[in-house]
């Protein structure tokens, strides 16, 4: 166990280090260079190549990928070509609402997957099994972006119930805060909701299929028991791994619906910060997301490995 | 009766597709206006019979733009998922034949490409090369090529030990006769499986990056930039943005099924 924590931890700096490798090089194809950004059409050469060398953009390139690299080890990451404050801070700010964002859905769909999953299994092939199936099925393949649409359409433009643009913190104003974080949470929410229920009914489906479950029935348990404390405990091992991964999409990859709701996380950061050119912002911002996907995908393995002790990874 | 609903699945998501890809080849004869054709007297219309889906903020039919926008979509989605497709079979294949120390040099390559969140790495690679349909497609084709590098590997993993690859090379075949034919027809089942599944992905990523202004350019009327417009005037009328997703949506649901129902068909072990 302890070898394969070693060995994924060191594979986790690798996926590091060569991100942070194409992060930089990606960025730096980009036409125009921090120096052109900055000063726009106004600079006349000679100031560029002054400005060029005060941001050490005439150094080698191996040697601005070192100096950056080295500096996400001390508190100067940088700053923003637009606002001139600290990537640091930028990047730092805007982990909190992403963090809410993202918890916030991953409780929604577990709580929704799991529960119609079971419910889904325990009725297997029957009319409402079909449907809640089918259900799923379109669920699953909305884009979340458009659903994000539709329940701004629904819930803020027809019924004016909640607000479709904003961010409240969770621990400041908890009452604006559940309003604000509703409608995105929810859009992200309800596609992996589906995916989740459609695990959690197959993975239940082929632990009651086991034969330790017939020894329980056999013995006169009560359905309940068998599925909620037999089955459902087993079953749900495989559940947590998707719900993992799902995590870390969420923290990385709800570019588009954060944008819908311009809710201040690093998704949208890293379009604003695309957009407009802001490289050093951009680049924090994908190698911290990115790092953050890796090491919560190594937590997931690793709880993976402690909670079933039929896992033996090495 | 299993074998039936299986059967649904594909028959159903297959359907699905197929009116995609009609509407993409012959946009013509199913469109009933011209898509880009400007009518100030009906703007942000409901549905009617002249317009099918409504009409947008300029007045232009949406259905006729739905109908010829399937072929950015498609044209888009195929050429990034078909260069994923065989760039990720070859790495996956060479990676499972060469075994030991290159397999898990490739496949730790491969982990590194699918740690990127695939939105922000497809924004990144289109920063890098500039906007177009060059950029989205080899975007969403770096995106894709990790998994069909996983599956490819897998399956070749599955068969590379089997009796028919031995006899084979009993029999004095070369390496890549062997991989091309007994390997390759093989291992494309669950290839085939992955590209359908990718195909409604690819379509997502598509809309997401032209929602986000990052598509192809304008006048080529895009689900995902028609979704952007429609946005702004649903206050007035939904229907500029309904059709786009309505479209949106049936298609990734006609490649799920069409993969899932492909998935449960190659694999009878798995019945569920």
């Amino acid at each position: 166990m302890k070898r394969y924590i070693l060995s994924r931890i060191l594979t986790l700096a690798l996926v590091a280090f060569g991100v942070s490798v194409l992060v930089f090089i990606s960025l730096r194809m980009v036409p125009g260079d921090a120096a052109t950004v900055l000063l726009e059409k106004h600079g006349d050469p000679e100031q560029l190549e002054i400005l060029r060398h005060q941001l050490g953009l005439d150094e080698p390139q191996a040697v601005q990928f070192l100096h950056w690299l080295a500096s996400f080890g001390t508190p100067d990451w940088g700053r923003s070509l637009r606002t001139n404050a600290p990537v640091r801070e930028v990047v730092l700010g805007r982990i909190l609402p992403t963090v809410q964002l993202a918890v916030a859905a991953m409780i929604v769909s577990a709580a929704v997957g799991i529960s119609l999953g079971v419910f889904s299994a325990t009725r297997r092939n029957s009319w409402i099994d079909y449907v809640a199936r089918s259900v799923s099925f379109v669920a699953l393949s909305v884009p979340s972006f458009w659903l994000a649409i539709l329940l701004v359409l629904f819930f803020s433009v027809r019924l004016r119930l909640l607000p479709s643009i904003g961010f409240a913190a969770a621990w400041e104003d908890p009452w604006q805060s559940l309003k604000l974080t509703a409608l995105p949470a929810l859009a992200l929410a309800i596609p992996q909701a589906a995916v989740i229920m459609r695990f959690t009914r197959s993975a239940l489906l082929e632990v009651l299929g086991q034969d330790y479950i017939r020894t329980a029935r056999a013995k006169g348990l009560r359905e309940r028991k068998v599925v909620y404390r037999h089955a459902l405990k087993n079953a749900l091992i495989s559940v947590i791994t998707i719900v993992g991964i799902q995590m870390g999409f969420l923290l990385g990859g709800a570019v588009v619906v954060e944008t819908i709701f311009q809710w201040p996380g690093l998704g949208y950061g890293a379009f604003q910060a695309l957009r407009s050119r802001d490289y050093p912002v951009a680049q924090g911002i994908v190698l911290f997301t990115t790092f953050f996907f890796a090491l919560v995908t190594l937590l997931v393995d690793i709880g993976y490995a402690l909670i079933d002790p039929r896992i033996r990874y090495d | 009766m299993k074998f039936i609903v299986k059967e649904k699945a594909v028959g159903f998501g297959g359907a699905i597709v197929l009116g995609i890809v009609l509407m993409a080849l012959f946009p013509q004869a199913i469109a009933v206006a011209d898509p880009n054709r400007i009518d100030v007297s009906v703007l942000l219309a409901g549905p009617s019979l002249a317009h099918p889906l409504g009409t947008d903020e300029l007045g232009r039919d949406v259905w006729s733009r739905v109908v010829v926008g399937a072929r950015v979509s498609l044209i888009v989605a195929l050429a990034a998922v078909g260069s994923a497709l065989v760039a990720g079979s070859i790495i996956g294949v060479v990676a499972a034949w060469a075994s030991g120390r290159v397999d898990n040099l490739i496949m730790r390559l491969m982990d590194l490409a699918i740690a990127f969140p695939s939105i922000l790495l497809a924004m990144m690679i289109i920063a890098a090369l500039g906007l177009g349909a060059r950029s989205v497609i080899i975007a969403i084709a770096l995106v894709n090529t990790p998994g069909f590098a996983r599956i490819a590997r897998a399956a070749v993993l599955g068969i590379k030990g089997e009796l028919y690859i031995e006899a084979a090379r009993a029999l004095g075949a070369h390496e890549s006769w062997i991989i091309t034919h007994h390997v390759l027809p093989n291992i494309l089942p669950p290839l085939m499986v992955g590209f359908s599944v990718s195909m409604g992905f690819a379509i997502i990523v598509e809309a997401s990056l032209s929602f986000l202004g990052l598509g192809l350019p304008p006048p080529h009327p895009a689900w995902g930039s028609m979704l952007f417009k429609g946005k702004d005037f649903m206050e007035i009328s939904p229907w500029g943005m309904i059709g786009p997703g309505l479209a949106l949506t049936l298609t990734v649901v006609g490649f799920n099924l069409l993969g899932d129902g492909m998935r449960d068909l190659f694999d009878p072990t798995d019945r569920r």
